[in-house]
Parts: C-alpha cells; sequence; structure tokens
C-alpha cells in the first residue's frame, strides 16, 4: 500500500531544449571556481602570497636588469653618431683606452661623412675638498651649439663648461665626490676644477661617477696630446650606406676598431651583463622568482583541488566532461593570477617608488608588465595543469563508497 | 517492442588484484520499465552497488550489454559514457555528494548547467525540480545547514533535473532516520510514476520494500530471485542474510 496514494501527484520538471550554439550558459562553471578558491581561506591567502613574492621578485629582478641596461646605455641614448671609432679591444665606453690621434684627419677625408665629433675618456683621481680621493671616469666632449653631453642639466649649463677647469658632476654623486653645490672646487689628477654645472640623475653602471667637461679641459686632465681622443663618432651624410662608411674608413684606419652605434651600445650591454655576470646574476634572481612562485602556486591549487575531489568525482558521476572540470580548475588558477598579479604589481610599483632615490636603478615599462602578466597566468595555468592531471585519475565510482 | 528504459544482458564483473581476481556480477541481467520503481536488494558484498554503477555507466562491465533510452553502450570512450550518464540518468547517492559550496538551488542548477540547459530555462527547471521534492523554501540554504532528510531531498531534485530517462539510486535512506527515509521512498515512487522514467533503488531496509513495484534479490553476484509486487510473499520479503 503506496502511502503517497493519494497524495497530489507532484509536477516533474520538463526537459531541457537540446543546446544549441551561442546560447547563454549558466555561469555555473566560474561560480564553482570562485567558491572553490575563497571556500579555502587559508590556501587562498598562501596562493596569493606565493604570486605576489614571484611578481615582485620577478619585477624587482628585471626592473634592476632593465635600469642596469638604461645606465650602461645612457650614454648612447645621448650621444649622437652612426659610426664609433674606437681603439682596438675596447669592450665598453666605460673602458676607455686611447686612438692614436689621426682619426679626426682620416674620417673627415672620407666621402660620406657629415660631421665629426671626438670624446675623451678616462679614468681620473678626484682629490675631495676637504681630504681624501676617489677615482672618477672623466668624459670630455666637444661642447658646442645643440651639444647632447652631458644631458639633465639642473644646475648651471653645459656651456658654462667653457670656462677654463669647468666641470660638471651629477647631483647624487656629491657626496662620493666631497662636494655640496654648484662652484665647488676639487682636484683631478693634481689639477683645479670647479663644477659650474649640475646634472641630474646620471648615473654609471660600474658606480664610478661621471665627471663631465670639455674635450680640450678633458685632454688636458688626462695628459693627452691635443690631438687624442679615445673615441671618435661619425655622422654620415644623407643618403650615404653606413656599412660602406664603415668599410671606407675602416681601410683608412687599420688599427682601430669601426663599430655602429647599435653595435658598440650592444657591446657594452654584452660586456656588463653578461661578460662580468651582473645581468646573468639578475635573471638568475629572476628565474628563481619564478620557479618559487611556480612551486608555491602549484603546490597551493594542488592542495586545492584534492580538498575538492570528491566534488569533481561527483561532477565526473553526475556526467561532467573532462573539459568541464578542467575549466573549473583552469579558472580557479587564473583567479588566483589576476588576484596576485594585481596586488603584485601594487607592492612592485611601491618597491620601486620607494627606491627612487636610492642609487639603485628599478625600471618599468608597459612591456615589462605585460610580460609578468604572461609570466603569472602561465604559472598558474601550469600549475592547473599538474592539478589536472590529479583530477583526470579520479574514478568517479568513488561516488558510491563514501 | 518493449518500453524499456534500461535493458542489461549477462553483465559480468571482474577486479583483477594481487590477491587473486575477484568477480562480483556472475552474469546479471537486468531490465528496467519505465512508470516503475525496482529495488534492489542482497547481502553486503553481493555486487549491488558495482550492478548500479554500470547501469549508470560509471563503470565498465568486463562482458555483457547495456542499453540505455535506447542508445548501446558497447565500445564507449570514458568521454562517451559520461556523455550518455549526463542525458539518461540521474543519481541519487547514500551520502548525497551535494557540492558544499553551493546552495541547494545552486547544486540543482549545475546538474542542469551539465545537462546543457541555457541561462534562460535553467532557473525555471531548477525551481520545478525543487518544488518537486517540496523544498522550495530551502532554495538559498547551503548543505552543511541542510538536515539529512533535506540533502536527501535536494540531490533527488539534482537528479530529476533535466528529466533524466533513468534514476539509479544507491541505498538513500541508509543515513537518514525511519521518517526522513520514508520520505524519501515516497518521493523516489512518485518520481516513478513517470511514464517518461524508470527508477531502480538499492536498499538494506526493509520498511522501504512497499514502494517498490518490482524487487529483484541479489546474491553472490547473481539474481537470486524477482518478484512483482502483487506477488511478493512475506517468505521473500524476509530474507534472512539481509
Ligand atoms: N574497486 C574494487 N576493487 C576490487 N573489489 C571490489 C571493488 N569494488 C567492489 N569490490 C568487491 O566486489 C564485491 C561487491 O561489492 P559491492 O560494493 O558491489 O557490494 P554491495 O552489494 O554494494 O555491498 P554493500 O551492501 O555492503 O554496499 C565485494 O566483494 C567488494 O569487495
Ligand atoms: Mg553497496
Amino acid at each position: 500500500m503506496h502511502t503517497t496514494a493519494d497524495a497530489a501527484p507532484i509536477a516533474l520538471p520538463g526537459r531541457p531544449a537540446p543546446a544549441r550554439k551561442g546560447m547563454m550558459r549558466l555561469p555555473m562553471i566560474p561560480k564553482l571556481a570562485y567558491r572553490n578558491l575563497f571556500h579555502d581561506r587559508l590556501g587562498l591567502v598562501v596562493t596569493i602570497v606565493g604570486i605576489v613574492f614571484s611578481v615582485v621578485l620577478v619585477a624587482v629582478q628585471f626592473g634592476l636588469y632593465l635600469g642596469s641596461e638604461n645606465r650602461i646605455a645612457a650614454m648612447f641614448d645621448h650621444a649622437e653618431g652612426d659610426l664609433w671609432v674606437v681603439p682596438l679591444g675596447t669592450k665598453s665606453f666605460d673602458d676607455p683606452a686611447m686612438l692614436s690621434g689621426r682619426e679626426r684627419h682620416s674620417v673627415l677625408s672620407t666621402p660620406g661623412v657629415a660631421s665629426v665629433q671626438e670624446l675623451a675618456v678616462g679614468f681620473v683621481n678626484w682629490r675631495k675638498p676637504k681630504g681624501g680621493s676617489t677615482a672618477a671616469l672623466l668624459v670630455g666632449s666637444e661642447i658646442r651649439e645643440g651639444s647632447t653631453l652631458p644631458w639633465n642639466v639642473a644646475e648651471g649649463s653645459a656651456s658654462a663648461l667653457a670656462a677654463p677647469s669647468a666641470v660638471a658632476v651629477d647631483s647624487t654623486y656629491f657626496q662620493e665626490l666631497g662636494i655640496t653645490r654648484m662652484g665647488d672646487r676639487a682636484e683631478i689628477n693634481n689639477m683645479d676644477v670647479t663644477v659650474q654645472a649640475v646634472t641630474k640623475g646620471i648615473r654609471s653602471f660600474t658606480t664610478l661617477p661621471y665627471v663631465f667637461t670639455t674635450l680640450s679641459t678633458a685632454r688636458t686632465l688626462l695628459g693627452a696630446p691635443a690631438d687624442q681622443s679615445s673615441y671618435t663618432l661619425v655622422k654620415a651624410a644623407s643618403g650615404t650606406s653606413i656599412e660602406d662608411l664603415r668599410a671606407a674608413i675602416a681601410k683608412r684606419l687599420p688599427d682601430a676598431e669601426i663599430l655602429t652605434h647599435a653595435e658598440f651600445r650592444k657591446r657594452s650591454l654584452d660586456y656588463w651583463l653578461f661578460e662580468t655576470g651582473a645581468g646573468a646574476a639578475l635573471i638568475a634572481g629572476a628565474l628563481l622568482g619564478i620557479i618559487v612562485g611556480m612551486v608555491i602556486v602549484a603546490q597551493t591549487l594542488y592542495a586545492s583541488t584534492k580538498d575538492h575531489l570528491n566534488e569533481f568525482a561527483t561532477l565526473r558521476a553526475l556526467g561532467a566532461s573532462a573539459g568541464y572540470i578542467n575549466k573549473v580548475i583552469l579558472i580557479q588558477a587564473m583567479l588566483s593570477a589576476m588576484i596576485g598579479y594585481v596586488l603584485g604589481m601594487a607592492l612592485s610599483l611601491a618597491v620601486i617608488w620607494a627606491a627612487e632615490d636610492s642609487t639603485l636603478l628599478i625600471v618599468m615599462t608597459p612591456n615589462l608588465a605585460l610580460m609578468l602578466l604572461a609570466l603569472t597566468v602561465g604559472m598558474c595555468v601550469l600549475a592547473a595543469i599538474c592539478a589536472i592531471f590529479k583530477v583526470i585519475r579520479i574514478d568517479p565510482a568513488v561516488v558510491f563508497s563514501r | 517492442m518493449t518500453n524499456y528504459m534500461l535493458e542489461a544482458r549477462d553483465i559480468t564483473k571482474v577486479y583483477h588484484s594481487e590477491a587473486g581476481d575477484i568477480m562480483p556480477l556472475k552474469g546479471v541481467s537486468v531490465e528496467l520499465a519505465a512508470g516503475e520503481l525496482t529495488l534492489l536488494m542482497g547481502p553486503s558484498g553481493s555486487g549491488k552497488t558495482t550492478l548500479l554503477s554500470i547501469l549508470g555507466c560509471i563503470l565498465s562491465p568486463t562482458s555483457g550489454s547495456l542499453q540505455i533510452a535506447g542508445y548501446s553502450t558497447n565500445g564507449l570512450s570514458a568521454e562517451g559514457m559520461a556523455d550518455l550518464r549526463r542525458r539518461h540518468v540521474g543519481f541519487v547517492f547514500q551520502s548525497y555528494n551535494l557540492v558544499p559550496t553551493l546552495t541547494a538551488l545552486e547544486n540543482v542548477m549545475l546538474a542542469l548547467d551539465l545537462r546543457g540547459a541555457s541561462r534562460a530555462e535553467a532557473p525555471d527547471l531548477a525551481w520545478e525540480a525543487l518544488a518537486a521534492v517540496r523544498l522550495s523554501h530551502r532554495a538559498n540554504v547551503m548543505p552543511s545547514k541542510l538536515s539529512g532528510g533535506e540533502k536527501q531531498r535536494v540531490s533527488i531534485a539534482r537528479a530529476l533535473a533535466g528529466a533524466p530517462s533513468v534514476i539509479l539510486a544507491d541505498e538513500p535512506t541508509a543515513a537518514l532516520d525511519s521518517e526522513n527515509g520514508q520520505a524519501v521512498m515516497a518521493l523516489l515512487s512518485e518520481v516513478a510514476k513517470d511514464t517518461r522514467r524508470a527508477v531502480l533503488v538499492v536498499t538494506h531496509d526493509h520498511r522501504t520494500l512497499k514502494y517498490g513495484d518490482r524487487m529483484i534479490r541479489i546474491e553472490d553476484g547473481r539474481i537470486a530471485s524477482r518478484a512483482r509486487r502483487r506477488s511478493m510473499s512475506d517468505a521473500m520479503l524476509a530474507p534472512a542474510a539481509a
């Protein structure tokens, strides 16, 4: 005897219409991902901390790398020329030697040359006004109307360097150079000099302070003859092939190397970043950040997936396709990636901002930001794939054995 | 032409293990007719859950054939099996297996989403299913806040949503007190009255007998007896091992 025989018949739900393409689906996949993620708050915090740590570490390491590049390349970004005549075996701009002295003449007599500018660069001994001394890198250039060296002049002017014994230094090096303001005096290689211009933010990668002056003052301070220089910068006349010009100059100057602007820039970068290992260390640090982040994310996402394994088995038993379950895990990973990225970027920018006035140069560019985003997402997707491998192997039959 | 929603022929299942092979099913044939509730009974370890898993396309049989709603499971891949059970089978588990992070309504919606319901129709269908198990008032409650009986009714709503051809329940009342167990069985027998659907319930509980239209007894992997409701004798209803 049915106890329900006289109960009102229940209205049974109907069957959904067959799925059509372009039909709006329920947001159950993102909802499940979101609930799974926020269900385990501690796990979420660990995941986010892992991603943030990773993003900040990688941002700072790559930012330092870019900052180093900027510093090493600063001279190239401000010196104008198509070809550089450099002493044989020059490794970088900051590794100066002297050319023989006849380069200017030879270059100027080469067809297709528009102008020539000489640089005299050398290590000098800077004696501080209150005693003590330090090494510096003296950069002497032809200072005239439209000269690009030095740049970022904050006090005084580049043309003031035309005065005898006038030099320009950077305000960030005041302490190292033992001076406090414009007009202070010091000695370079035992000769008096006066600070007649102050630049802002020109720092060398090597940490040796740059001291700017005119070509002729530099020759005097370096004890070089009046025709000698370290580098001869060549500007090609418009319409001249740089390669042809290089070959023509090389023929005239067999004892020097003729490099394009890009080549010398790259050689300097490669030298400091890779031959010295400084850049490699930064990249290694960044890789470490990536690996640590990946392990933390993979570990926590895997743990979270394991916690929800029974639900995934239930989903599977209810007929969820593998794709359905993979999407839940992937979206869960992407949500963590987004939260971690936003917080990580905010913290990175704070670190960069805090380091602004220090001697460290950390650079954030839109490209670096995009790369970090790709990296964070990639890291989380990889972690998700690890978790998916675990879920793929669940047997939906476990739903009956609990 | 029969109106069997499910037909299984000579199903065997062998598990290979280091201790030797286990054969929980030794040639079982079952057919489930639309509009009927079939009870599957038998002692512990007799192969009831194994059979239910095979009938629900969760396990593949070692040999034998299975048709659900006219579709043969022969040679289906894991994804093909998932597809078939999604479209034609609803499950009710002893331990409910609701998703703990989703509300009652959302649990039902999840099943509808799996079955491809659109955003437009799913909410209505989900509410209908909850109304059918008389739980509309608990729609937005999390499973942890529901009683066992309520959880099982949500899981019946979940199985009903999308109107599958076959509903398979493994000891749906085992974790419930008598009153809730009766309510759940009453609900399942109502569900079975729909002529588009067959219901199979594995049970140990003799108080559930009155809800069955048919009963199949399985012992040691073989069908021991079958009976129609009219002819279920007291002797059949009181097996020693149960
Ligand atoms: N995955 C497996 N591997 C090996 N043996 C198994 C497996 N699943 C079940 N068995 C065995 O198959 C036999 C039947 O098990 P099954 O779970 O179908 O029994 P049952 O009738 O549902 O029992 P109960 O009433 O206790 O739930 C048992 O001997 C069991 O140990
Ligand atoms: Mg069982």
